[in-house]
């Protein structure tokens, strides 16, 4: 079962769980208790299905739906939460109950009145049919073709494997201050690997793509190429990484300048800058941007920006898992720190602004601040100046995840696609090595940006408690005037 | 469980009739509970219940699986219906299959892995435990002054596997943790570490006073940390990071990796891939170890099995599928989730322990790194090219001298497992993937 578009989400949970308004109310008033700040409701069903082709097969096709209801419970900083897969009253009341044990409180309150469902401020994925609703066989017929795309593009394309991805959540947020608030949201994504052989030689090229966008958007032409469909590029680009690497040479180790391409490479705010600033390490003083609100820490040439509004971008929302409109916040201006990400627990407790960063995987776990879309704007230098400002160092296009540890600011990010820079020159490609850094210190060393930004193609997903979400990134070639390569040349 | 066996048969026979010529049911039903405390104060309480089913159906060459955890009569006629339509959309696999019923296990081993005694405890007291482990740790030292908190969690698993080959079984499990996370602040620079312990049972856990207590040495041991130069130097490898490791070595002999081409020990099953010290098996049938199960994801046989021994690889972990892909037999170790077809995986996948004591490994070299935490995915499986971040202790003529961090270490799997020359005794054999502390020779660190 999916939701038609003109169904709303409210409507949807009521009619097929057979809830009333009233329920919801007598429920948030046991979740409440005497002592109780704020409590909500979390409603989802959510459907996804995945096909994947390897060995010139479309060999694996599944499908999964998922649904419940997740209950919190805030007193001041503390959070009770509870969940359940069966949405019934009684297992609501039972999760209330527990949720609300967090502030050792005896009894529930009345019945707390909720008002009638609030329009949405966004609406950034309108979308004629949800990617998910495309019969399957088109899909098959997508992923075939990747694959000979692949096997044509280079004789030496010995391994093809790609995948699509597409899932529909409905969503249903009912809160103690009465907001009632739903959404319908599609995303999709299409990926695909190849494995290239020069006789021992075997290297590995990925490339994908997506969003909260309809089925057609990968065969609409790509921003650079009017007459290369998008699936072709990320077929082109795993296949020119993986034919590339089988002539990567050994990466250099040591502290050195490094050029960042456009667009994925944006990676790099998201560990080193993003996930210090989100709200909940910042109130605990456990980041190491703690209390440096209006400090400088970054080059004037670096405005970071999260916006959760972009339209039909893998990491919007038209509002946040706590209700809250998304929106977009600077988080760095011209250098200078200016806001965090926040969630509604940490707002409060900070006496600041909601920010809509407030984000959960599902029903079964609790909100927390995290990012959306995070990018730096561009700025005026021309991407080949840069490069030419280089004597020695790398330039790095590609990478894969990242990690942070928050508390000291140490950050890592693996490239997956990096080329020698000597004299002003791209030169040999190197094979795959970690960047690491110091996340408050990393942007000051920002000397040049380009006038490139450019969004990642829509593949990014961010871990952190054990829950992930999609995420965005963005970024415009930039030069870090030093930074540690972690190759084996030394 | 609400799901039982003839529930899973019923549907089976369901899907026979609409047309599937094999099917197996997976479902899994838990509850678990968390608790954290922050400097003293419960931060967050969570409870939770969960189940989950997944169907798998094959007609003839083509399967396709769906799952749920909407487990009501309406929602499983709808599952049923979804796989069909599904199953017909997927093409012709040659290998896919299940096994024969005959290779199916038909005893199981008592492996010990349920705590009946935790449920008698109240959520105040393991609030309370949660409480004494972080105060604990922050009683050892002034510059121990904020926490990202401890969290004291257990979990409780059943799973119900059933096939249309004739097998059945069923399989609980329960998992205890504490842990804790201080953070030391000197000189305006923090630091963070954490300890933790991770048992199938209450009473095997470590107690919260020692819990504590190492997390603060291990934090406050960081404390100043600085860069070093790039330069090659042996590098040690702490127990837990030795054992990620060890994971990226699993992933290589995994079937699944083999038979796409995409593992850095492709062919090399009866070849020296290891040093001649690396003995290291995979046993699921260790009582009260985490990784432990009576039968694998397709409902073979659990036992033991050497994957390396003096460096020579002598198995594979495979399932069924990629088995017959790579014309070997299933050595059961297939993992199974709710949502997709059965994988191939490490059970308890332990490296024997060697002679050593950490101390003696430590004393053995001049100048190098003992890495103590690992960051990032700079790990490629196909190539093997290594390169992570890291923290840890510089050592000095045969000490553990000062702390740094900011450095990658970079080498290649495929030399770094041959390069490993002392292996200490600390294994815990409880975990599912464990090893002793280890030395690599040489390794590429970079710093300035």
């Amino acid at each position: 079962m999916t939701a038609s578009r003109s169904e709303r989400p409210e409507q949807f949970f009521l009619e097929k769980y057979g809830l009333s308004t009233r329920s919801l109310e007598s429920t948030l008033g046991r979740a409440l208790g005497q002592r109780i700040d704020y409590a909500d409701l979390y409603f989802e069903y959510q459907t996804s299905e995945f096909l994947s082709l390897e060995e010139g097969i479309v060999k694996k096709v599944s499908k999964d739906i998922s649904q419940g209801v997740g209950v919190r419970a805030i007193a001041q900083e503390k959070t009770g939460f509870a969940y359940s897969d069966e949405i019934t009253v009684d297992h609501l009341l039972s999760a209330a109950k527990t949720a609300r044990y967090i502030a050792e409180d005896g009894a529930g309150r009345e019945a707390v009145p909720v008002h009638q469902a609030a329009s949405l401020s966004h609406n950034l994925y309108s979308v004629e049919k949800h990617p998910i609703e495309m019969p399957a066989a088109e899909k098959v017929a997508l992923l075939q073709e990747v694959d000979r795309l692949a096997r044509a593009y280079d004789p030496r394309i010995k391994k093809v494997m790609a995948s699509f991805s597409s899932e529909q959540k409905i969503i249903l947020i009912v809160t103690s201050k009465g907001l009632v608030v739903g959404d319908v949201l599609p995303l999709m994504r299409l990926n695909v690997s190849c494995i290239a052989e020069d006789g021992s030689n075997r290297q590995v090229g990925s490339f994908g793509g997506g969003g909260r966008s309809a089925f057609e958007f990968f065969f609409e032409a790509t921003e650079n190429d009017t007459t290369k469909k998008r699936y072709a590029h990320y077929v082109d680009e795993a296949a020119r990484q993986a034919i590339l690497n089988l002539s990567a040479i050994d990466a250099p180790a040591g502290a050195m300048e490094v050029v960042l391409g456009p667009g994925w490479p944006g990676i790099l705010l998201h560990e080193a800058i993003g996930h210090g600033l989100e709200a909940d390490f910042n109130r605990k003083s456990t980041s190491a941007f703690s209390g440096r609100l209006g400090e400088r820490v970054a080059s004037d040439l670096c405005t970071v920006i999260d916006d959760g509004t972009i339209p039909n971008r893998r990491g919007s929302l038209n509002c946040d898992d706590e209700g809250t409109p998304t929106r977009r916040t600077v988080l760095i201006e011209k250098g200078i720190l200016k806001n965090y990400l926040q969630d509604r627990l940490n707002a409060e407790m900070m006496k600041m602004p909601l920010t809509g960063n407030g984000r959960r995987e599902s029903y079964a776990h609790s909100p927390m601040p995290r990012m959306t879309n995070t990018f730096m704007l561009a700025g005026e230098s021309d991407p080949g100046d840069i490069i030419r400002s280089v004597q020695k160092g790398i330039y790095a296009v590609s990478f894969g995840g990242g990690q942070v540890d928050i508390t000291s600011g140490k950050f890592v990010f693996s490239a997956s696609e990096a080329y020698l820079i000597e004299n002003g020159k791209i030169g040999a490609p190197v094979k795959g090595a970690t960047l690491i850094g110091n996340g408050p210190d990393v942007l000051t060393k920002v000397s040049m940006v380009g006038n490139d930004l450019s969004l990642d193609s829509g593949v990014g997903t961010c871990g952190k408690d054990g829950q992930s979400v999609p995420v965005g990134v963005g970024l415009p070639t930039i030069k870090i005037s030093e930074i540690t390569v972690g190759g084996t040349a030394a | 469980m609400e799901f039982e066996i003839e529930h899973a048969e019923a549907l089976l026979s369901r899907a026979k009739a609409l047309g599937a010529s094999e099917g197996d049911i997976v479902a899994v039903e838990g509850e678990s509970f968390s608790t954290q405390v922050r400097l003293g104060e419960v931060e967050k309480i969570s409870s939770a219940r969960g189940k989950r089913l997944g169907l798998r159906l094959f007609f003839g060459k083509r399967s396709a699986i769906t799952s749920t955890s909407d487990l009501s009569e309406t929602s499983l006629d709808r599952l049923l219906s979804d796989t069909c339509d599904l199953a017909k959309i997927a093409e012709e696999d040659d290998f896919s299959g299940l096994p024969s019923g005959e290779a199916c296990a038909n005893s199981f081993p008592e492996l010990d892995t349920v705590d009946r005694e935790i449920g008698a405890l109240s959520i105040d007291e393991k609030i309370a435990m949660a409480r004494q482990t972080e105060a604990a740790a922050l009683a050892q030292d002034k510059r121990l002054s904020n926490s990202d908190g401890a969290d004291f969690s257990h979990s409780y698993n059943e799973r119900l596997y059933v096939a249309s080959n004739g097998f059945h079984g069923r399989f609980e499990g329960s998992g205890v943790s504490l842990s804790v996370a201080p953070i030391a602040t000197q000189d305006g620079k923090m630091q963070r570490d954490y300890w933790y312990s991770s048992k199938r049972k209450f009473k095997q856990l470590e107690s919260a006073e020692s819990i504590g207590i190492t997390a603060a040495k291990r934090t406050l041991r960081r404390i100043g940390a600085k860069k070093v130069a790039t330069q090659k130097v042996p590098v040690i490898f702490e127990r837990e990071t030795a054992a990620s490791l060890l994971g990226h070595l699993a992933s290589a002999v995994s079937g699944h990796t083999l038979y796409k081409g995409a593992s850095f020990l492709q062919d090399q099953l009866g070849k020296q891939v290891a040093a001649k010290n690396i003995s290291l098996y995979d046993d699921p049938t260790l009582p009260l170890a985490l990784g432990s199960r009576p039968f694998d994801g397709e409902g073979l046989p659990s036992y033991k099995k050497m994957i390396v021994e003096q460096g020579i690889l002598k198995s594979y972990l495979l399932d069924t599928y990629s088995g017959k892909k790579l014309g070997l037999p299933s050595t059961g170790n297939a993992v199974r989730g709710t949502g997709g077809p059965p994988s191939a995986g490490p059970s308890n996948f332990h490296l024997l322990p060697g002679d050593f004591s950490i101390e003696d490994l430590i004393r053995s070299v001049g100048s190098g790194l003992y890495v103590t935490e690992l960051i990032g995915f700079g790990v490629n499986m196909t190539t093997g090219d290594y390169s992570r971040g890291a923290s840890g202790i510089w050592i000095e003529n045969g000490k553990l001298a000062y702390p740094v961090e900011e450095l990658t270490i970079a080498g290649n799997l495929k030399e770094m497992f041959k390069q490993i020359d002392m292996i200490a005794d600390d294994i815990d054999a409880t975990k599912s993937i464990a090893s002793s502390t280890l030395k690599i020779s040489e390794m590429t660190v970079a710093g300035n």
